[in-house]
């Protein structure tokens, strides 16, 4: 499998990085380099070999629901970009 | 007496004993920063006033005789991906250029809780993504033992700062070999414990089912105490494992007697350095000595270990970096004429060249169509190398490998081609796919008097192994006790 120039713009896309031309070629190039390298475990067969996701085997973890201090809105915003009234303040979703 | 040349074990001797004070040693610290940070570049921030702070208060705590935690008034630094409460966090990012944590990590609210001065954030590679800490957003770091050296990364500021004497100890990460490789590189002891030892709360995220917290210090028996430190359940990680952190200290009894060492044959191949394969042929032959027996054991699958972490890390890191979006925290670029707009060009402004390029090859890898050939992929060919290791521990209790394939490259040699700069990390990164502990050890230097590292791994949950084979191995040798010119 190759990538192509229009797969790396679909991919910025879905990625929601906006690429400069220069990016979008230099990637192609870079990640067709890096797929041809991956292409090696296609020589594997995995038929029937379960995916490792976790190496510690996940396990559902219980506790009990206790009231405990959070850090409140103030300082939870503290960091946005911008802010009003305690929200995080964006451009305009619904025209 | 320089004082920044002593391990932690030395100067808790010293401490203890009311040789020094806290505050005398910090200072020390501190003055050493002042006359060498400027050429090695081991840090983004240094904390000098929380420091000094932190310092008097262990003083105090010395003076009432009250019960001291394992770093009591010791100064340490660490990798700028964990949290500090008030203290910028970047994560070598210029998207979290001006990130002021309102938490501090599990790891950074356990080394205080031990005692420990903490001095300041080290450098790294954006994102801990990368093998030489050239991707930082801000500065490039220097290797202390050769300043146009790269340290090795990512977490090269860590490795840095121990080697130079800029903090007593340091903790980093390790995704693919993120402490050990810088540590082989800078003559340091690196450990990178069972995934799950250590709690990843605050701890920015990288690679989710990779990433683990560890050591950089002087001597393994340094590195056995700060793991004591910061090991252990953590309610706030949901893949922290709830088991008992034993005492670390009580493996160092220099005695590997029969102790199975696997040599894995595919670890020992063509493109080794000559001076790192011949560093790593008397350290076997050094751990013989000792007692241990030299077991032969096959890892099968190591050749496509890179290609499954290439896969898998950048899979789960395109997920994980989806969340700077410009909206709750750090950047945001201005001028966005809608929120679509807005997320493209605060991420195309605020990541680097290569975190970018991975976060392009793993949405690749996860998206329709793809999925199957490349993540799904992947995920099956990582439970074979978890396999291989399975297998070869029923032959060993310990695998000995070299950490790396060269020494400290030089500065800008690799950064054109993020391919040979992937590979190498090619003897590190089967031990975070199968989520095992990790250590590296300075074993020599090379002719041109660059550090080399030899690596152990064992079983999971079976740090004791690997640190008491380290300590034997080093206690037999000097090469801990050498220090860089700088």
């Amino acid at each position: 499998m190759s990538i192509t120039k229009d797969d790396v713009m679909r991919v910025a896309d879905l990625a929601r990085l906006a690429l400069t031309p220069q990016e979008s070629d230099l990637y192609t190039d870079q990640l067709q380099r890096i797929l041809k390298h991956v292409e090696k475990l296609s020589e594997l067969n995995t038929d029937g070999i379960v995916p490792t996701t976790y190496t510690v085997p996940p396990t559902s973890v219980f506790r009990d629901d206790v009231v405990a201090d959070s850090l409140g809105q103030d300082l939870s915003t503290s960091n946005a970009p911008l802010r009003e009234k305690g929200c995080f303040k964006v451009p305009k979703i619904i025209e | 007496m320089d004082l920044t040349s002593l391990t932690i074990h030395e100067l808790t001797e010293k401490l203890s004993a009311g040789e020094i004070t806290s505050s005398e040693l910090t200072a020390a610290y501190l003055k050493r920063i002042d006359a060498v940070e400027g050429s090695v570049n081991a840090y983004l921030t240094v904390t000098a006033e929380a420091a000094m702070e932190a310092a008097a208060e262990a003083d105090k705590r010395f003076a009432s005789g009250a019960k001291q935690g394992p770093l009591a008034g010791i100064p340490i630094s660490v990798k700028d991906i964990f949290c500090t409460k008030g203290i910028r966090t970047t994560c070598g990012s210029k998207i979290l250029g001006n990130f002021i944590p309102p938490y501090d990590a599990t790891v950074v609210r356990r080394l205080k809780e031990a005692g420990a001065v903490i001095i300041g954030k080290n450098n790294m590679d954006e994102f801990a993504m990368g093998s030489s800490t050239e991707n930082s957003a801000f500065k490039k770091t220097s290797n202390p033992w050769a300043l146009d050296r790269v340290p090795g990364g990512s977490s090269g500021g860590s490795a840095a700062a121990v080697a130079a004497s800029l903090s007593a100890a340091s903790v980093g990460t390790d995704t693919g070999g993120s402490i050990r490789q810088p540590a082989s590189c800078c003559g340091v002891v690196g450990l990178k414990p069972t995934y799950g030892r250590v709690s990843r709360f605050g701890m920015i995220a990288f690679a989710s089912s990779l990433d683990q917290a560890g050591p950089f210090t002087k001597d393994v028996r340094d590195a056995a105490i700060m793991l004591g430190a910061i090991a252990g359940h953590d309610s706030l990680d949901s893949t922290s494992i709830n088991a008992a952190t034993p005492d670390y200290t009580a493996f160092l009894t220099k005695d590997i007697k029969g102790l199975k060492i696997g040599i894995p044959k595919e670890y020992f191949i063509d493109g080794i350095d000559a001076d790192v394969a011949s560093s790593i042929d008397s350290a076997l032959k050094t751990l013989k000595g000792l007692g241990a027996e030299l077991v032969p054991v096959s890892l099968p699958h190591t050749e496509y270990a890179v290609s499954v972490y290439y896969l898998v890390a950048t899979a789960e890191a395109s997920s994980n970096l989806a969340r700077y979006d410009g909206v709750r925290f750090g950047l945001r670029a201005d001028g966005a004429k809608n929120l679509l707009e807005m997320y493209k060009m605060t991420r195309d402004t605020g990541f680097g060249a290569e975190v970018k390029r991975r976060i392009m090859l793993g949405t690749y890898a996860l998206s329709s169509g793809y999925y199957d050939a490349y993540y799904k992929k992947a995920s099956q060919v990582r439970t074979l190398i978890k396999g291989d290791f399975d297998s070869a521990f029923d032959l060993c209790d310990v695998i000995a490998t070299p950490t790396a394939p060269t020494a400290a490259f030089r500065l800008g040699e690799k950064l054109e081609d993020p391919l040979t700069m992937y590979l190498s990390d090619i003897f590190t990164i089967s031990c975070n796919l199968a989520g095992l502990p990790g250590i590296s050890v300075p074993c020599g230097f090379t002719g041109e008097g660059l550090p080399v590292g030899l690596q152990l791994l064992s079983r999971q949950m079976d740090e004791g192994a690997i640190l008491k084979a380290a300590h034997a191995y080093e206690q037999a040798t000097e090469w801990h006790k050498k220090r860089p010119a700088i």
